[in-house]
């Protein structure tokens, strides 16, 4: 490990909020340094920091002006960016079940074709593969997961579909992602899983956080339907493996 | 209890607060007022928190009636007409509605949203600190979706308050400031010289979650992906056709396109009620200049009820003629049809 990590971007983004760069790609030693910049500052807060939202490659950083202004911050936050990446502490690691394929993945088989191989194939692979929650965006729940297989790296469709349903498990350029409601996206659907990682009235509302470890498991559409039943009920659904 | 009832009402308009903050790293976005100064005049003429939740009325018109007791309400914002039976009442004073009486509300007239706040506020379960309506996400209180005709407000009984006016200082003209960033470095000098020279205008499909901009063709260096990263109220991102949306309370919290400049915080209201039809522009101030307009800006809010002054059927007079008056038809910034309708390049995951 180098002695000193190198200094974060500090780019303005307007005069309440500063996004901490680590890097402008996708990167998996960038991801950790935003996790560990957003726990530094969630264990040891910033006065004049209000919120926080980390990202693959950046920490956006909201704070109110009337009580830190743009230099001392982005110091205090370049130097804080700076220390040693502690240990995470031990994640969360979730298993989700997942209805592969047919009409919960109706783009399994053309990513068969596109890869060259079997639609049990891309099952086999995607549902091996360990993942971290890289960040939470977009919509309310979306997980963006990293530790794809490069196998599986697809570019994104050309017409992103406007309405996709909820619960869809699906894979995107290097990602894989777990979305919650329905909504547009333009990436390739494999399947679906009932469980509802954003669910009002349920507590936790919010079921993941970044930086927790995501599996899948295969169920058939029938195990589908009685999960998603038992999730609407207000059950996680999602199986806690370690603690 | 006396319940306000939303007889009539247009599209783009719900339940709207200060929004609710802590929750956008799990992809929840704030929402709130479109124009926050508008939204604490309007509670501050009846007594209210400032950032309580008011009704946020759209461009088109409403009506409101009093049910089972007389209501104490305030409209500030765009400017419109609005009348109780027939007498004309003035934007940012108080007004009492008796029981059974209908305020009625016209088409906005250069500007798009005007704020109906109730004394005392509205009743409703709130989610992560806020009654604000985020239709997407299922939130708001009582409805979470945008109010329609036949809505029932559960409000205080008026008060016996007598009638107030704010006098807020005269609108601030010119263009709209902007911090350069964070993403300015994705654009070549020409494309950040076009975005502070040119006049631009706003569609009309337009929405809470964004505004396009009409305009030249803003052309990014490198492309028009990045890996997305967090947005702000304000930010202005330019996806592949190169026209610029300024991103608005109910905007994805993340999004993948290069964002070149951000609209400061003292004038996002001023923003979000300029008319379609209408040219502005935009003009880059520093960071200690952006700060400083925050802090003034915080500051006229703070001393909002020292703006209060006893209402003289004078005033009144005056007040409802120069509203009614108010020059121009622009049309609104906000367009029924697209109201709350998802579109792919808004929408950009990653």
């Amino acid at each position: 490990m180098a002695a000193t990590l190198s200094p974060p971007r500090i780019l303005p983004s307007g005069d309440s909020a500063i996004t901490v760069e680590f890097s402008r790609n996708i990167d998996d030693t960038a991801n950790q340094r935003v996790l560990a910049l957003d726990r530094t500052l969630a264990n040891e807060p910033v006065s004049g920091v209000t919120e926080t939202v980390p990202t693959y490659r950046s920490l956006l950083v909201h704070y109110d002006p009337l009580e830190i202004d743009f230099d001392t911050l982005g110091e205090k936050l370049t130097a804080l960016a700076q220390l040693p990446v502690p240990p995470a502490t031990k994640a969360r690691r979730w298993r989700i079940p997942v209805s592969y394929g047919g009409e919960h993945g109706i783009d399994l088989e053309d990513v068969a074709k596109a890869l060259n191989t079997t639609p049990d194939d891309i099952v086999a692979r995607h549902v091996a593969g360990d993942y971290r929650v890289a960040m939470i965006g977009f919509t309310p729940g979306w997980s963006y997961l990293s530790g794809l297989e490069k196998f599986l790296h697809l570019p994104r469709r050309q017409n992103p579909r406007l309405l996709t349903p909820a619960g869809t498990i699906s894979i995107g350029g290097v990602q894989t992602g777990v979305q919650c409601l329905a909504g547009p996206s333009g990436w390739h659907l494999l399947g679906r899983t009932p469980v509802k990682t954003y669910q009002l009235h349920r507590d936790p509302i919010f079921l993941l956080e970044p930086g927790d470890s995501v599996t899948f498991s295969v169920v058939d559409a029938k195990t589908f339907v009685e999960q998603e039943c038992a999730a609407e009920a207000g059950e996680i659904v999602a199986e806690l493996i370690t603690s | 209890m006396s319940k306000l009832v939303i007889s009539a009402i247009g599209p783009a308009s719900s339940i709207q607060d200060g929004g609710r903050h802590g929750a956008q790293r799990y992809g929840l976005t704030p929402s709130g007022a479109m124009d926050r100064l508008a939204l604490a005049a309007s509670n501050c003429l009846v007594g209210n928190e400032l950032f309580a939740a008011a009704v946020e009325i759209g461009p088109f018109g409403a009506a409101f009636t009093a049910r089972g007791g007389a209501v104490r309400l305030a409209l500030a914002g765009a400017p419109r007409s609005a009348d109780i039976a027939g007498s004309a009442v003035a934007s940012d004073t108080s007004m009492t509605l008796a029981d059974g009486e209908t305020l009625t509300l016209g088409f906005a007239r250069g500007g798009s949203f005007s704020y109906l706040a109730i004394e005392g506020g509205v009743a409703g379960e709130r989610m992560f600190g806020s009654l604000a309506v985020n239709a997407r996400a299922g939130l708001g209180s009582p409805y979470p979706r945008p109010l329609q005709a036949g809505d029932e407000l559960q409000v205080a009984a008026a008060s016996s308050a007598a009638a107030r006016r704010v006098d807020l200082p005269a609108a601030v003209e010119g263009p709209i400031r902007v911090v350069m960033g964070p993403q300015d470095d994705e654009f070549g000098e020409d494309a950040k010289k076009l975005l502070l020279e040119s006049e631009w205008k706003i569609s009309t499909t337009s929405d809470r979650m964004g505004y396009r901009l009409e305009g030249p063709v803003i052309k990014h260096l490198h492309g028009h992906n990045i890996v997305s990263d967090g947005t702000v109220n304000g930010s202005i991102q330019v996806p592949g056709n190169g026209a610029p949306i300024v991103l608005m309370p109910d905007r994805g919290t993340t999004g993948g396109y290069p964002k070149i400049a951000t609209v400061i915080t003292a004038d996002l209201g001023r923003f979000a009620q300029i008319p379609a039809a209408r040219g502005f522009r935009f003009k880059a101030v520093s960071m200690a200049q952006a700060q400083e307009e925050a802090r003034k800006f915080a500051a006229l809010l703070r001393t909002l009820p020292d703006r209060l002054r006893a209402i003289e059927s004078f005033d009144l007079n005056i007040e409802a003629l120069r509203d009614a008056n108010v020059a121009g038809a622009a049309v609104s910034a906000v367009d029924a049809g697209t109201w709350q309708i998802p579109s792919a390049d808004m929408l950009v995951q990653d």
